[in-house]
């Protein structure tokens, strides 16, 4: 589904990515796994063409849109849950998922918002409520709740447990699978936390420098001796 | 904070005794401050004598000026002592003393009865409380409430206001001078609410907005004397122009963020002044624009004593000539824009447009990923703020008959985002009641002569000490589910509050 070939990213004359080639088939979860400033997020703006791949190409459903606008990529049918969730903090819960559907016709509206409801009870219960005064883990649940409002084939999702206590890490993990599976959206997850991450995928990739250096399912390298080490040892 | 904190350990029959080496340093530094503050501005005059610039000492100025300030921050330090009834009194009686001693300047006179009577007001909240003032975050807590009550008002006041300034023109006081600060107020309650779109909605901070508002008075004031178009024709055509200006701007202008984006508009604003200034042949430079033609009404008769060629407005509706029907009109035309400028904001925040600019001005990286496209976005923002710049532009050289590029510095654009930041951003009623602080009270105080500017210098500080975010800064969520007050709508205002409260 998303072709990602040779891309190279700078910021001025920082080489952030050198060279990165993945591939994200259609219906599965796609990880990307690596340590703090290895690129990761980079590569992800990259897909959304801001910043832009100064080479290299990145082809959605064989269309190329290495140099698309942003706005028009994802209309596509990428959404994206920003690192550092990004949600709107003074308007309401509400406010937020139509942001969500800004793009979107009115009628798939109260269908799409019914089934963010559904996957996360407590955004209902707070749906009045200003994104601000969430607590980290309902502000988690917003990011990707806006991000499915566009009715994506395609969720980006930037660390989404960063911060998070186990058991709110635990739920959202669970919510991707349902998204996954039920409603049939592919998922490029972006994580720190590789234990959980490759537990959950099934394809996943290791980023080191700008670089990608490993790739195998999820379960093959969460057995790599060198992930191990690298990643999953000492905290995890 | 440290004398506070002594207060509380030795209480003398309930209040504290009195730490006189502190209370001592306190004043010395009062004293040197205000000798700093006043030396040079207040204690020497310049004077012109014979082509010669001389300096006139005023020392005794300077003394009065430092032992006010000193007996006036001992008031307040007892006060935050408790000794209330010593203070009252003391400063009652500097209020009756101003108007006994010989001041050198009816300034210092004026501002030891002020002085006086603040102390003595602040004294009198004091023995009420029984407890120094009010602290701050309980004043900010209370005007929060009283700017949200105040907003929730809204849906009521603005009606009301409406129809206040429909009839304001013929209640009995209204003479010709009224009429005009009215004219005027409105004028800046559209440009700021003009501005509000593209500072308060879209988030952008441009302090070139007079470039807007000369393109439009130059392409109205051109059109006009050119051409010979009446004023129905110029002023969308101005408006037009003034658009295409914000639009062709926008486009190199946007893609900068924040504090370029500001420096960038700031320059495109002394651009356009420069050029009406250098362009002789085409502006008239410096001698500027006159004889513009008076707006006719409606194209159907004129506002004058007797017309050659067409009917005037008192043969019209078969009443006598009075020069101050066209100043009515006047007044009732900049009222209708700036009320079309107002519903045009409103109805726009409502719409997936206005959506966006909000969203785009809380986070514009979250915008962009839910497939905003931000520069679209802020050139309509641009472009619309500019039409209206362009129409406030238009009427200004209508009203005024001669229009030159000294009307259009950058004080003027200062003028405007002040008024749209110290209303609140955003907020519609926040804007008039800014400008009728800082344009109308110092119109009524013309009297002052040049501390005009000083009271408005003065407004500012005051704003900014109360209400940092402006004043009314609240933002109500625009949907809420199962109407204002839900099940549980406390509990979450409750919520918010603490939230905000911790930040
Ligand atoms: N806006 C930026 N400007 C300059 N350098 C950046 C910027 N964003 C990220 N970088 C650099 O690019 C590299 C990759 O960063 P990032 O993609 O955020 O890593 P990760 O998401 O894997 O932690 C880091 O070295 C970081 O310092
Ligand atoms: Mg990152």
């Amino acid at each position: 589904m998303l072709n990602i070939s040779g891309v190279h990213t700078f910021y001025g004359a920082i080489e952030a990515l050198k060279g990165v080639s993945l591939e994200v088939e259609t219906g599965e979860i796609s990880t990307l796994i690596g340590s703090n400033g290895a690129g990761k997020s980079t590569l992800l703006m990259t897909i959304c063409g801001s910043p832009r791949a100064r080479w290299g190409k990145v082809l959605f459903e064989g269309r190329d849109i290495t140099k698309m606008p942003t706005h028009e990529i994802v209309q596509l049918g990428i959404a994206q849950s920003p690192e550092g969730r990004r949600i709107f903090s003074r308007m309401t819960v509400y406010e937020n998922l139509q942001m969500g559907a800004i793009r979107n016709t009115e009628d798939r509206f109260e269908r799409n918002i019914s089934r963010v409801f559904e996957l996360f009870p407590r955004l209902k219960e707070r749906r009045n409520q200003r994104g601000g005064t969430l607590s980290g883990g309902e502000q988690q649940m917003l990011a990707v709740g806006r991000a499915l409002m566009s009715e994506p084939r395609m969720l980006l999702l930037d660390e989404p447990s960063l911060g998070l206590a186990p058991m709110v890490v635990k739920q959202i993990f669970e919510v991707i699978k349902q998204i996954n599976q039920d409603d049939k959206v592919t998922v490029f997850l972006v994580e720190q936390n590789a234990f959980h991450a490759l537990k959950l995928a099934h394809r996943g990739y290791v980023m080191v420098n700008g670089n990608i250096t490993m790739s195998g399912t999820g379960q093959e390298l969460l057995v790599n001796p060198e992930v191990r080490s690298a990643y999953l040892e000492g905290g995890h | 904070m440290a004398v506070e904190t002594q207060v509380s350990s030795s209480e003398e029959n309930g209040r504290p005794a009195l730490d006189w080496q502190a209370i001592g340093r306190e004043l010395f530094f009062t004293a040197l401050v205000a000798f700093g503050l006043t030396f040079v501005l207040v204690g020497m005059q310049t004077a012109d004598r014979g082509g010669e610039l001389i300096i006139i000492p005023r020392f005794t100025d300077v003394v009065y000026a430092i032992v006010m300030l000193t007996l006036g921050r001992f008031g307040y330090i007892m006060l935050r002592y408790r000794r209330a009834s010593f203070v009252l009194i003391a400063s009652l009686a500097a209020f009756g003393l101003s108007f006994v001693l010989p001041f050198p300047s009816l300034f210092l006179e004026t501002m030891c009865m002020v002085g006086g009577l603040l102390i003595a007001l602040m004294a009198v909240v004091t023995l009420i409380r029984h407890r120094p003032g009010i602290d701050m975050r309980e004043r900010d807590r209370a005007m929060d409430r009283a700017a949200a009550r105040f907003q929730e008002l809204s849906r009521f006041i603005g009606p009301i206001l409406v129809v206040f300034a429909i009839i304001l023109p013929f209640l009995p006081f209204m003479d010709r001078q009224y009429i005009d600060i009215a004219t005027l107020l409105l004028m800046y309650i559209m440009l700021g609410w003009g501005l509000n779109i593209i500072v308060g909605l879209a988030g952008l901070l441009d302090l070139g907005y007079v470039a807007f508002y000369a393109i439009g008075a130059y392409s109205y004031a051109l059109l006009a004397v050119s051409f010979d178009l009446s004023f129905w024709v110029c002023l969308p055509l101005a408006g037009v122009l003034a658009a295409l200006g914000g639009y062709l701007l926008g486009f190199p202008v946007l893609r900068l963020r924040g504090d370029y984006f500001a420096i960038v508009t700031l320059g495109f604003g002394e651009i356009v002044r420069i050029i009406l200034l250098n362009w002789y042949q085409f502006t008239g430079g410096p001698d500027g624009i006159g004889g513009i033609p008076r707006p006719s009404f409606f194209g159907i008769a004129e506002f004058l004593p007797a017309s050659r060629d067409g009917i005037t407005f008192a043969e019209l509706f078969g009443i006598d000539f009075d020069p101050m029907h066209r100043l009515i009109f006047l007044y009732f035309l900049i009222l209708a824009l700036a009320l079309l400028v107002n519903m045009v904001s409103l109805r726009l925040r409502k719409l997936p447009l206005g959506r966006a600019w909000e969203a785009l001005r809380e986070d514009d990286i979250a915008s962009q990923s839910l497939g905003i496209n931000r520069t679209n976005i802020k050139l309509a923002a641009f472009t619309i703020s500019a039409a209206f710049g362009g129409f406030a532009g238009s009427f200004f050289a209508t009203r005024q008959g001669f229009i030159s590029p000294e009307s259009f510095t950058f004080l003027e654009s200062a003028i405007i985002l002040a008024i749209v930041v110290l209303g609140g951003m955003g907020s519609q009623l926040g804007v008039v009641i800014a400008t009728i602080l800082l344009i109308g009270l110092p119109e009524v105080f013309r009297e002052l002569e040049q501390y005009r500017m000083l009271a408005f210098g003065a407004g500012m500080v005051l704003i900014m000490l109360w209400r940092p975010r402006g004043l009314l800064a609240h933002r109500d969520p625009s949907i809420l589910l199962h109407g204002r007050k839900g099940p549980g709508a406390d509990r979450i205002e409750a919520e918010q509050k603490a939230a905000e409260a911790t930040r």
